[in-house]
Formats: C-alpha cells, sequence, structure tokens
C-alpha cells in the first residue's frame, strides 16, 4: 500500500469540523463584548446565548446550568475547586456541606482532577481513590463503603476514559452518591458527542466537557452546573457567567463550541457505529499480524473509537516514532514526553504490568477515518512492531 | 538522515542546526532517563524541562523531535556499574561510559534502525576519514571532549558526525543566539546528570547500609591515624571530609578494598608515574610495540608525555614526570598529537 497519512489520535484532539469553520469565519467579524450594552454588545451577546442554549438543549440542561470556560480542564478543576472555598457559605447557596470535608475520586481520573484533588487534600480535605477492576470499571461496592462513612461531600468519576475508552455506569453512581447526601461530579469531556448524554437521565450535579474533542475549536470548555448546586467561582472579578466564571467571554470559541455540538446531534449516532466496525476490523488485524499483543479496557462498554493495546518486549515511544514515519498518528501510554517515565497511571490502575504499559499505544479514530487507513495501519503496524522489538531493550519479556 | 542527539542545550542545538544547512534530513532525538530533577531546580539534560527546549529548537528548525526511554540502559550500563566501581574502591567515569553504551550504544542503535545514516551530538571533538577513521581533539581546546569519547571502534566512528569540532565554544554561542534559539544564556552541566547532590548520598541512597564498612585510615608509615565510613565513599585525592587533624594537609593516596583500609599521604606523597590500563580500546588501530604518546589520566588533568607498553589484553603506563593523584577507575587516554590513538581504564597504579 502506498504511504499515507493517518491521524489516530482524535482522544487529544480533532480537526475543526469543516460546517464549524465555516460558521467560525462568518463570526469573525463580531466583535463586540458581549458584555456591553451597545449595539455591537448585544450581537456578541445574541450569538453567545444563543449558542449556550444549543449547547444546554443537547445535554438536556437549562441555558442557566452552562457556564463557558477556557478549557475541560478548567471546568474538572472549578468543580474540586469548591471544596477549598475558603468562604463556603458565602458564595455556594447551601452552607449544608460545610462540615463534609472528604472527596471520592477514582484512580484512573485525568490529571486535571487528579492534581486539582491532590492539591485540595494538601489543605487537610480527605481524598479516597477507588479502584478500577481489569477493563477499568469502578467498583460501587467500594464506592457504598467509602461513601457510607458520611463525610463526603464530592465524589467526582469520569464518564469515559481517554486513555482506554471503559465508559462507567454513571446513573447508578451517581444514585448512590446522592442516596449517601453527596454531590456528584463527572468529567464527560471524553463522552459528550460521541455516547448520548442527558444530564436529567444521569442525575448528575456537575459535568465537564470541551469543544476540541468532537471537532470544534480549541480553548473552550464548557461546565454544566445543575441549579441550585452550590458553586464557588474558580476565576474570579467579573460578572460574566452569572458572576460564576469571570473573564470577557470567548465569543468564537462558544460559537464555535455550538456548531461543532449542532454537528455531533446529526453525526454522531451512525458514526459510533462505523467506528466499531473499524476497531474490530483493526483489533482482529493486529490479532491476527502481530504475537504478544494485549488489548486494554472493556470489551463493550467503551469508546467506539478507541483502542489501547499493549505490545510485549516494544516501547512506546519507539512505536509511536516508527509510526510518525509512516505516517501514523498515535500516542502512547507512558508518558517520557513530559519528562516522567512513569507508565499510565490509567493502564497501572488497571493492573497492565509495568513493562506491558510501557509497550502501549493509544489508537483513537474519528469521523474521517477510512476502512483504507485502518488496512494501511494493519500492514504498517507489523513490520513497526517487528523493527521495534528487534531494537528493544526489553529482552525477555516476550512469550514465546 | 541524520538523528541529532539533542538536549535542548546551545551544543546540541547549534549541532543540528549546522547538519540542516548542510543539506541533511535531521531528526532530533532527544534522551528520557526519568532522573529525579535537581533539588536546586537547575534543569537537567534529559528531564521535562530539557525535552520542552529541545523540542522547541526542533520547532523552530522545523524538524521532527522524539524522546526515546533509554532508562534501562543507563541504569544496567552505567549507574550501576558506577556503584559498583566505587563500592570496589575504584572512581569511575560514568560520562565515559554513558558514551560507549548509551549514546553512542543504545541510541546509535536505534538510530541506526530508523534508516539513519549517522548519529550526530554536540560533542567537541572531530572525526576525520584518512583512510580508516580517526577520532581528534576539538578545535577549542579548551572545550575538548575528546577524553569521554575514546571508545568508538571503526564501525562506531564511520557512523558519528560532531559538528562542532571544528568550531570554538564562543563561535557556537553567537550562532545559537543569531539562531535566536533562546538557549544560548543556559547553564552548562558539568556535573554527572544521574547524581542530585553528591555521589555519597547518591551511594547511600542506593547501597544497604550494611554494605559500609567503616575501617582503619593509614598514613604513609602504616600508623592508624582515624576511622573511615567504607571505602565506597573516598576517592584518590580527596582532602576534604576524612575526619583528621593531623596539622598538615593529607591526601587519600590507596583504597585498599582487601584490608577494607584508606591510605593516606602528604602531597609530595601523591605523584605517581607507572600505572596499568585495561579494557583497552584503539580506534585506528592496535598499538604493536612501546610508544611515545602523550597521555591524560583524567579529563581535567593536562596531558603529559608517556611510554605505552602493550601486554597482551592490557598496556603499561610509563609517565615521563610524575601525575597527582592517578585514580583506578579513571580513563587513561592516549594522544598522538592530535588524534586519539587509544585509552583504557586504569586498573592499578605501581609507582
Amino acid at each position: 500500500m502506498r504511504k499515507r497519512t493517518v491521524y489516530l489520535d482524535h482522544n487529544a484532539t480533532t480537526p475543526l469540523h469543516p460546517e464549524v469553520k465555516k460558521t467560525l469565519v462568518a463570526a469573525m467579524k463580531v466583535f463586540g463584548n458581549p458584555s456591553s450594552l451597545h449595539k455591537f454588545g448585544r450581537e456578541a451577546r445574541a450569538l453567545v446565548e444563543k449558542a449556550r442554549g444549543d449547547i444546554a438543549s443537547f445535554i438536556g440542561a437549562q441555558h442557566e446550568e452552562i457556564i463557558f470556560a477556557g478549557s475541560g480542564s478548567e471546568a474538572n478543576n472549578s468543580v474540586v475547586n469548591i471544596l477549598y472555598c475558603p468562604a463556603w457559605k458565602g458564595c455556594v447557596g447551601q452552607g449544608g456541606l460545610v462540615k463534609k470535608r472528604r472527596i471520592i475520586t477514582t484512580k484512573i481520573e485525568h490529571p486535571c482532577v487528579l492534581e486539582s484533588v491532590a492539591c485540595v487534600a494538601a489543605s487537610g480535605i480527605g481524598v479516597t481513590y477507588l479502584d478500577v477492576d481489569s477493563y477499568g470499571k469502578i467498583n460501587t461496592e467500594q464506592l457504598k463503603e467509602e461513601i457510607g462513612k458520611g463525610d463526603v461531600a464530592l465524589v467526582s468519576v469520569m464518564m469515559a476514559n481517554n486513555e482506554i475508552g471503559t465508559i462507567q455506569d454513571i446513573k447508578s453512581i451517581c444514585e448512590i452518591t446522592h442516596r449517601n447526601g453527596a454531590l456528584f461530579h463527572t468529567d464527560a469531556v471524553q463522552a459528550v458527542g460521541k455516547l448520548p448524554v442527558d444530564v436529567m437521565e444521569l442525575g448528575v450535579d456537575y459535568l465537564s466537557f470541551s469543544a476540541h474533542k468532537i471537532y470544534g475549536p480549541k480553548g473552550i470548555g464548557c461546565l454544566y452546573i445543575r441549579k441550585g448546586v452550590p458553586f464557588c467561582p474558580f476565576i474570579r472579578g467579573g460578572h460574566q457567567e452569572r458572576g460564576r466564571r469571570a473573564g470577557t467571554e470567548n465569543t468564537l470559541g462558544i460559537i464555535g463550541f455550538a456548531k461543532a455540538i449542532q454537528m455531533r446531534g446529526v453525526e454522531m449516532q451512525a458514526e459510533a457505529k462505523h467506528l466499531f466496525g473499524l476497531k474490530k476490523r483493526l483489533k482482529e488485524g493486529i490479532q491476527r499480524n502481530i504475537p504478544d499483543v494485549f488489548f486494554n479496557g472493556h470489551p463493550e462498554d467503551s469508546l467506539a473509537g478507541t483502542l489501547n493495546v499493549s505490545f510485549a518486549a516494544a516501547e512506546g515511544e519507539a512505536i509511536l516514532l516508527y509510526l510518525d514515519m509512516e505516517g501514523i498518528a498515535v500516542s502512547t501510554g507512558s508518558a517520557c514526553a513530559s519528562g516522567s517515565l512513569d507508565p499510565s497511571h490509567v493502564l497501572l490502575a488497571i493492573g497492565t504490568p509495568q513493562e506491558k504499559a510501557h509497550g502501549s499505544i493509544r489508537i483513537s479514530m474519528g469521523r474521517d477515518t477510512t476502512k483504507d487507513d485502518i488496512d494501511y495501519v494493519i500492514e504498517r503496524f507489523t513490520g513497526v512492531i517487528r523493527k521495534v522489538r528487534g531494537i528493544s531493550s526489553v529482552q525477555g519479556e516476550r512469550q514465546t | 538522515m541524520v538523528v541529532v542527539a539533542m538536549s535542548g542545550g546551545v551544543d546540541s542545538s547549534v549541532a543540528a542546526a549546522l547538519l540542516l544547512k548542510k543539506g541533511y534530513e535531521v531528526i532530533g532525538i532527544t534522551m528520557c532517563f526519568n532522573l529525579p530533577d535537581s533539588p536546586c531546580g537547575e534543569p537537567r539534560c534529559c528531564g521535562a524541562s530539557a525535552i520542552a527546549d529541545a523540542r522547541r529548537v526542533s520547532s523552530l528548525l522545523g524538524i521532527r523531535h522524539y524522546v526515546l526511554n533509554l532508562s534501562r540502559e543507563m541504569e544496567r550500563d552505567v549507574i550501576a556499574d558506577f556503584i559498583r566501581e566505587y563500592q570496589n574502591g575504584r572512581t569511575p567515569n560514568p560520562c565515559v561510559r554513558c558514551n560507549e553504551f548509551v549514546k553512542f550504544g543504545a541510541l546509535l542503535k536505534k538510530a541506526m534502525a530508523l534508516g539513519a545514516d549517522y548519529l550526530a551530538t554536540g560533542h567537541y571533538a572531530r572525526i576525520i576519514k584518512n583512510g580508516s577513521y580517526h577520532l581528534l581533539k576539538a578545535r577549542d581546546k579548551r572545550k575538548d571532549q575528546s577524553y569521554f569519547l575514546y571508545r568508538f571502534n571503526q564501525d562506531r566512528l564511520r557512523r558519528i558526525l560532531f559538528p562542532l569540532g571544528g568550531y570554538t565554544k564562543d563561535a557556537v554561542k553567537k550562532l545559537a543566539k543569531r539562531m535566536k534559539f533562546g538557549v544560548s544564556e543556559k547553564k552548562e552541566s558539568q556535573e554527572i546528570c544521574f547524581i542530585p547532590r553528591d555521589y555519597r548520598s547518591f551511594l547511600k541512597a542506593r547501597i544497604r547500609s550494611s554494605l559500609f564498612r567503616p575501617g582503619r585510615i593509614l598514613d604513609d608509615k602504616g600508623n592508624v591515624i582515624g576511622t573511615h565510613q567504607g571505602v565506597g565513599f573516598y576517592t584518590i585525592g580527596q582532602r576534604e571530609g576524612l575526619g583528621l587533624s593531623c596539622g598538615c594537609p593529607v591526601y587519600v593516596s590507596r583504597i585498599d578494598t582487601t584490608e577494607n583500609a584508606i591510605h593516606v599521604s602528604k602531597r609530595q606523597g601523591m605523584y605517581r608515574r607507572r600505572f596499568m590500563v585495561k579494557n583497552l580500546v584503539f580506534p585506528s588501530g592496535a598499538l604493536k610495540r612501546k610508544t611515545r604518546l602523550r597521555v591524560k589520566v583524567r579529563y581535567f588533568t593536562p596531558e603529559v608525555s608517556a611510554d605505552v607498553e602493550p601486554l597482551e589484553d592490557k598496556a603499561e603506563v610509563s609517565l615521563r614526570e610524575a601525575v597527582f593523584a592517578i585514580t583506578p577507575g579513571q580513563s587513561a587516554v592516549f594522544y598522538d598529537k592530535e588524534r586519539v590513538a587509544g585509552g583504557g581504564v586504569i586498573e592499578e597504579v605501581l609507582d
């Protein structure tokens, strides 16, 4: 097969949808500050509020339950930050949680949750990290036991995992949480726009998501805050977003976000079916051609486009490098590029041994991925893995 | 195609730029060893901020950049040996080993597997082809790093490029400034990259304390004048930290692991002329008979004239003038004017 370029890193970010691009270009002439009262301001305000309404209804929320943020990470940080609020009673509406000083989360959250939780913990708030099974599903019995202690203010569990794609049963986790008088947050950055998400159906109190994972622009995130639940602004100093997030609105980002969401509504369902088919093809192709491979994540409850695979006796960075030379873009479970060699915390949490975690690759497909792309990837993967295993320093790990 | 080992610093960045200018297809690779960041916040050559710097420079140059995990090789071939050597009363040179096994070992192998024709680094040394390949000192004698690079045979020399060998450090700094890499002001790395503070606390953290057996400190006449904390904590020529009060300065002159004793001498007793070298490498042809060469016994020690006599797998070196603190474990590198004739590891100091 001739060399081609195949982008398979959609969980990192996605290309802009052509329709979103058109909308953005048209919206670029709008420059007013949505807070201004004059014509220019009104024009921008109208677009922002229309976008807010569209995004809200896509997830079954009310428009006033939606605030925009700079990213999904900011949205997640904002929720965890509520526990940190020194003036708790002053800004949350409900002061009843003040005596509860513990947060429950999981071992497989995105670092933006884990690190903000760790920061809150340093100020004396207790943290419990739930275990997950070998597929990445949380242990609800452990949740019941921990939350039953009665001191938990917030439970935060991600809806779909960015690395292995495993989807949690958010509805039942949320029920357990509410039954025990705590608030529930879900990081739905990898879920909204890929799976049907309805906040009323799920019953969540907070839900974060982001535009650039679903063919929207970068630099715009969204947080759903159920009416009446406590909140404390993470960024202060302005009345924007009803005082919940200061700073002049990212008008273009918001408009692009709404368009991306609209297109998701049109494309999501058929795309998921298409991607499940491609994933099956890819998985079978890899299994047929390459010995000693292990697939990570849940076999069914998983994002349609995400496939995480470990190769024994190979290093993730080297696989990534060789695939890049072949025009194939993926990402690796080992985080060497960030200066640390600790393998992915998600893979370790599901019990992947260190060596295998180091040899892990995340393949995340998207709306443009074709059958030919996948066949090309299967073909090139085989040679690349053989090459990488030939130069690997991990010897003797391979089962023959 | 050339793979350039990039640390994000001035030298390797300019090396990459020079190769690009010469028309090579260049790929930058930063090695990652998962080493702890230094406590004073100084960025390491292979830490997160070094990787970010190398990536930034690569994107400015428009070349691909990757990070490769070589921590296993580093641990197995360099750090483990470093610890073992100290325990055996020798003072290792981990940079020599890193060049042999990691940079121009594992990394070179990986670069070749990538389809590269050469591996380049920002070292100051030169390689010329004159019939066979020869390793030469750098043009900038103050920066010359050939001492650390003597352990390469023809097969490796053929695949290595040192683009900075003909430049002075000042010229390289100027080039970096002109290229606007924003890395020209960085502090240069001199320390051992995997040692966060000093090697003694590193050894303490890595070795069970029961392996450090205290023993006697003896003077030239064999009198016991103190107690040491374990031979691993001492190096030949060391003056500080002996815990002695004998009036005039004394230095560690011999480490006797069989007797678990440290011998100390006054300064004039520290000079030696004759020693044995093992693990020999002759980059461009083995030495056949006793030859007059110039020898360097430590990186910072000036070279002196010597007779080098090959004896099966070892060599006996007789210096024409005595040198202070010749240390087993360090490398002795033989020069024939500009050319690196060979070298090996100092095994035993004779007299």
